[in-house]
Parts: C-alpha cells; structure tokens; sequence
C-alpha cells in the first residue's frame, strides 16, 4: 500500500471513527449515570433522522431548523422512554431493564415501519456538506471535517455540563449511588430525565451526521450504528466518555483497515468486532480506557 | 401422592399426547400441523433457555447462535449429496461432508452435540462477566456465529442459505424431542443440580461459599441448554425445508425470551404453554396485515402492524406482568388433582 492510500484509508478511519464516538458519547452517558445497557439507543437515533426528514419536508423547514427540531423531539421521545419503560422497573433485578430496552428497540423499529413505512427515504443533504476537499492524492469530505470539529464540541459541552453544573455534578453523584443521592437532596427523577434529554439529544446529533454521510434512512437503520455504540463504549471503558469517543475511534480504524489490508478477510469484519468485545469483557471488563468501578454484577 | 403413581400418570399422559399425536398427523389441516410442529419446536428453545436464563439466572442471548450451529451441522448431514451439490455453486462445498449423507436423527443428535461444544465455549466466560455483561458477550457469540456463517462459503453456502432441505420434521418428531427436553430439564431442576443452579441464581457468592462449583454448574445449564437449542435448530431447518444466516438474528432470541418472560422466569409449564400459544398467536397477528372489509369499507392491510403488535404485547408482560402469567406454579399432578377434588389438602 502506498502512503496517499494510506492516508485516504487513516482519513476515511478517523472520520468514521468520530461518527461512532458520537453515537456512543449517547450510550455511555446513560450507561454512566443509570447503568442501564440501553439497547434502544440506536432505534432513538432512527426515530431523531425521521423526525429530521419529516420536520423538513412537511414544514418545508430550513435545514438547520430542521435539525435542531430533530434534537428537541428526540430529546423529548428519550424522556417519555424512559418514564414509560425504565422508571417503572428501577427498584427490580437489572436484567429487566435490559429486557424492557430490547423491548423498546424492538417497539420502535416495528412502529417506524408501520408508520414510516419499511422503505428507504434519502435524506436531504445540503449543498456544503456535499463538497470535497482534495489535498494532495487525499481527498476529504466536507462531512467529516464537520463530523470532528462537531464531536469535539459536543464532547466539550458534555464536559463542561458534567464538571461545572450543578446537574452534572448530580448526574456524577447518581452514577455512584442512587440511595445516598437521594438522601443528598438529589432529585432523582429529574436528574435522571435530564441525562436522558442529553443522551437522546446526542443520539440526534450523531443521527445528523451518520445521515449525511450515508443519505438513506430507514426503520432498521439504528440498528448498525446502535450496536458499534454499544461495541465502542464496552471497548473504550463503559460510562467514561473520552473511553467511548476513543472506543469509536478503534472501530472506525477497524472497519476501515481490515477490508483495506486484507481484502481476503473483509467478509470477517464483523466476526473481528465482536471477538474483540468478547475479549475486551472476558479480560479488561472495565474497557481499555476505563477506571475501576468495582464489580459488574 | 406416592413417587410411582407420578410416574404412572404421566406416562399415561405421554401415550394420550402420542395418540393425539397419530390422529393429528393423519387427519389434521397441514396449516395447523405446521403451526404446531412450529409450537413445539418454540417449547423446546423455551424450556432449553429457561434453564439457563430462569434457573441459572445466567442472562443469555445467544440462543439464536445455537440454533443456527444446530440446524446448519444436520442439515449438512442430511441432505442428500444430489441437493448439497445443487445448493454449492459458488464454491464447491468441501470434502467429505458433499459426500455424507445420514439419518435424520443421529444428523439431529450430532447437530446437538456441536452446539453442546459451542455451549461450552460461550459457558466459560459467564465465569467471568455477570448480568448485563453475560448478556453483551452471548450475545456477541451469536453474532460472531452469523458473521462466520454469511462467509464460510465452502460449509454454509454464504449469505445464500440452504435450500430444498427434506422434510423430515413432523409432528411425531417436534413432539418427542419436546418431551425429552421437558424431562431432561426437569430432572435437572429437581435434582441436586437443580438446586445449585437455583443457589447460583439467587446469591452467587452465598453459593459459592456452600461449596457449590460455580464454573461446572453454570457451564452445565448453558451445554444442555445450547444442546437442546441446536436440536430445535435442526428441526426447524427441515420444517422450514431452507436456512441462511440471518434467519437466526437476535430477534429470534428475543422471541424466545418473550416466552419464557411470559410465561415466567424458571417456570416450566409456562414456558410450554406460552410457547404453543405464541405460535398460534403470530399466525393469527397475520391477519391484522391483511386487507379487510368492514361494513363495505375496505380498510387496507397494514405491513409489519403484526410485529408492532407483538412488540407492545412484549413491552406489556415486561412492565406488567414481571412474574410472567404463570409465576412460579409448576404443573403436579398433586395440583392438577385439587382442581376437581374440593377437599382441603394438608400442606
């Protein structure tokens, strides 16, 4: 291989990575304060693309109004989620709320199919995003560039609201300990609704982005992105946010560099992935990046 | 009730089922001969994964792997060399499984026994990772085991699947291998595994400390569980006469686990009966997608309103019903006897 080819594939990888990071930036951060594996984030981020392509065609909506309609509502869905599905069962066994949110991706595919209908649309993509940029033998989407400079910024205001806010701080004192959060004059409900506004928000930041990237959506589409989340946040240490941007970071280097040097095995990419999850759990359960946070039970 | 008189009732129950069984397959629509073998099939993954996720309250996602490891190595088997060489025509398959060719059962029973392998592969690491975890890594397993299966083109004939498989299955097969797991199971659950799988469950660290060997009860549950998978895999691949990969996804665990929460977590009869019930039930959904005609206005047939359905019904049980429908009472024949005698049975 030579080096421009290089470079294109590291550039390819790196913005694929950040797109994943985002998505998981949103599961970890309802991973962290809930310790919930929300196995429906990748049908919130489905449901935040069609409200993007609907807020659009039918108010005719200027693009970027569009989108921030997108992120309101689909912060909005998270809250009702969780109010609907999680809350009821946060005194029960993990487990169930497991369960509940593989029932809630479940709910949202079927409910977009019917009310969607079950074929793909093409998502308006504006005419900036659509430029490339050749720099050299590299050539560079104006999507990516977008895509990084975003993440950070959102990664950024995450910081900034977990370390600095009051709420966040409620947030960072939930993920230790519910009771004890409580006797803090913590309120429970409300912090918890918030982290959900955000992390269904985030989800809709990253949908933005995965859209204009791959300009079709789908019911099933969360379903992809929804499990590299899931793959990122347990590989980069589940809960901590740099260790899930990070995550994504190698499984974008992954899925672009196994079919770039062994084309023989690009069909295994998939069975690569999750043999790495499978190891990261069985051996480092709390991630590459992760800290201790004691037992996993 | 003494011990022998048990035995004696349900064997008499087993004949009563091979009876019904003889008339059914003789007499019976083979629209509803298909959805029972299907309803049985579903009782054994239910009673087979409730061993590990109701009993052993090891939270397992990888049914749909094991079923697929199950319905691919018998169909290999037995599959005449004729159709084998039919369905490989991308890529020859290889040498010497385009050769073999042999009965359905010991095809049914290896298929078993690899995904018993397989079991035990998946068992070892539930050492290591509990809960939610246990579920990500099974659940992993099984998407490995499909990745692996949409490339091996020289086994598994790729993303293309199997096709033209015999029909072996019927009713007399579904029907046995469900009373075999059922007895299995449930002598397992009543022995003195049976207790230290439900020791695990409730306290691990307690268990452990009882002396109970975590790493060879927990492996157990998920190598007869996964065993009884890949059975039900086999005979689902020769009632649906075509497999490929991605009909053993994860939504097909998940079916799997709306039964057994339905019909409660470590409860055999619900299992069972929700499992009859469940395949009557997505064949009966079925219609909700056809057009209809209500006092002569046709109201046009909704696509995927069926899975919709079923998916509310899930979310349903899983707030609502968190016992499942059938909580912890186990079919006796002590129980099924005070239903017609009203006298008051001394505890």
């Amino acid at each position: 291989m030579d080096w421009s080819l290089f470079l294109q594939h590291m550039v390819n990888a790196i913005s694929l990575g950040f797109v994943f990071g985002l998505v998981a930036v949103g599961y970890a951060l309802v991973y962290g304060v809930v310790k919930l594996v929300n196995f429906a984030h990748g049908d919130v981020f489905m449901m935040a693309a069609y409200f993007m392509f609907y807020t659009s065609l039918i108010f005719g909506a200027p693009w970027l109004s569009a989108v921030i309609l997108g992120i309101v509502l689909t912060s909005l869905l998270g809250v009702g989620i969780e109010k609907v599905a999680y809350k009821p069962l946060r005194k029960y066994p993990r487990i169930n709320s497991l369960v509940s949110s593989i029932g809630m991706s479940f709910l949202l595919q079927n409910f977009a199919v019917v009310v969607f209908g079950g074929i793909q649309r093409s998502f308006p993509v504006p005419e900036p995003m659509k430029k490339t940029i050749v720099l050299g033998e590299v050539r560079i989407q104006a999507v990516s560039i977008y895509t990084i400079i975003f993440s950070i910024i959102v990664v950024l205001i995450l910081t900034f609201i977990l370390q600095k806010t009051k709420t966040g701080l409620a947030m960072r004192i939930l993920s230790r300990d519910f009771d004890t959060a409580r006797l803090m004059g913590i309120n429970v409900n409300r912090t918890i609704s918030f982290t959900f506004a955000l992390g269904s928000g985030l989800a809709a930041v990253s949908a933005v982005f995965w859209a204009l990237r791959y300009p079709q959506i789908f019911p099933f589409m969360g379903q992809y992105p929804g499990s590299r989340a899931f793959i990122a946040a347990v590989v980069g240490g589940i809960g901590s946010l740099k260790g899930a941007l990070i995550g994504g970071f190698v499984l974008g280097l992954l899925t672009v560099l196994i079919p770039a040097m062994f084309p023989e095995y690009s069909g295994y990419r998939e069975a690569f992935i999750f043999l790495l999850l499978v190891l990261v759990l069985i051996f480092k359960p709390n991630g590459l990046f992760g800290q201790e946070v004691g037992e996993k039970a | 009730m003494k011990r022998s008189t048990r035995i004696m009732l349900s064997i008499m129950l087993i004949i009563i089922v091979y009876i019904f069984v003889f008339f059914a397959e003789k007499y019976m629509d083979p629209f509803i001969k298909r959805i029972l073998n299907t309803g049985f099939i579903y009782v054994i993954l239910a009673v087979s994964l409730n061993l590990i996720n109701g009993f052993t309250g090891q939270f397992s996602l990888g049914h749909a792997g094991f079923m697929a490891i199950g319905a691919y190595t018998s169909a290999l088997l037995y599959m005449s060399p004729e159709s084998k060489l039919s369905n490989f025509f991308m890529e020859p398959l290889i040498s010497p499984l385009d050769k073999i060719h042999i009965p359905f059962f010991w095809a049914l029973l290896i298929g078993g026994l690899m995904s018993a392998l397989m079991g035990f592969i998946v068992g070892a690491p539930s050492l290591r990772v509990r809960g939610d975890y246990l579920a990500i890594v099974t659940y992993g397993f099984s998407e490995i085991i499909r990745s692996l299966f949409n490339n091996l083109q020289n086994i598994t004939n790729g993303p293309l699947g199997l096709k033209g498989l015999p029909t072996y299955t019927n009713l007399w097969w579904t029907v046995s291998w469900a009373i075999v797991t059922i007895i299995v199971i449930r002598r397992i659950v009543d022995s003195s595994y049976g207790r230290a799988l439900k020791a695990i469950r409730d306290d691990e660290v307690a268990a452990e400390n009882l002396g109970i060997n975590l790493f060879k009860h927990k492996v157990l549950a998920f190598v007869v569980g996964a065993f009884f998978a890949g059975i039900a895999g086999g005979l689902l691949g020769s009632l649906l006469m075509t497999i490929d990969p991605n009909s053993f996804s994860i939504l097909f665990t998940y079916q799997i686990i709306t039964i057994i929460l339905l019909g409660g977590l470590g409860n055999i009869t619900g299992s069972v009966i929700v499992a009859i019930g469940f395949a009557f039930l997505m064949e009966a959904l079925r219609f909700v997608e056809m057009p209809m005609k209500i006092f002569g206005i046709t109201i046009p047939g909704i696509l995927g309103m069926r899975m919709l359905i079923f998916s509310i019904l899930l979310m349903i049980t899983i707030l609502f019903f968190r016992q499942g429908l059938f909580g912890q009472r186990e079919f006796t024949w002590e129980g099924f006897f005070r239903l017609f005698t009203k006298r008051k049975v001394s505890q």
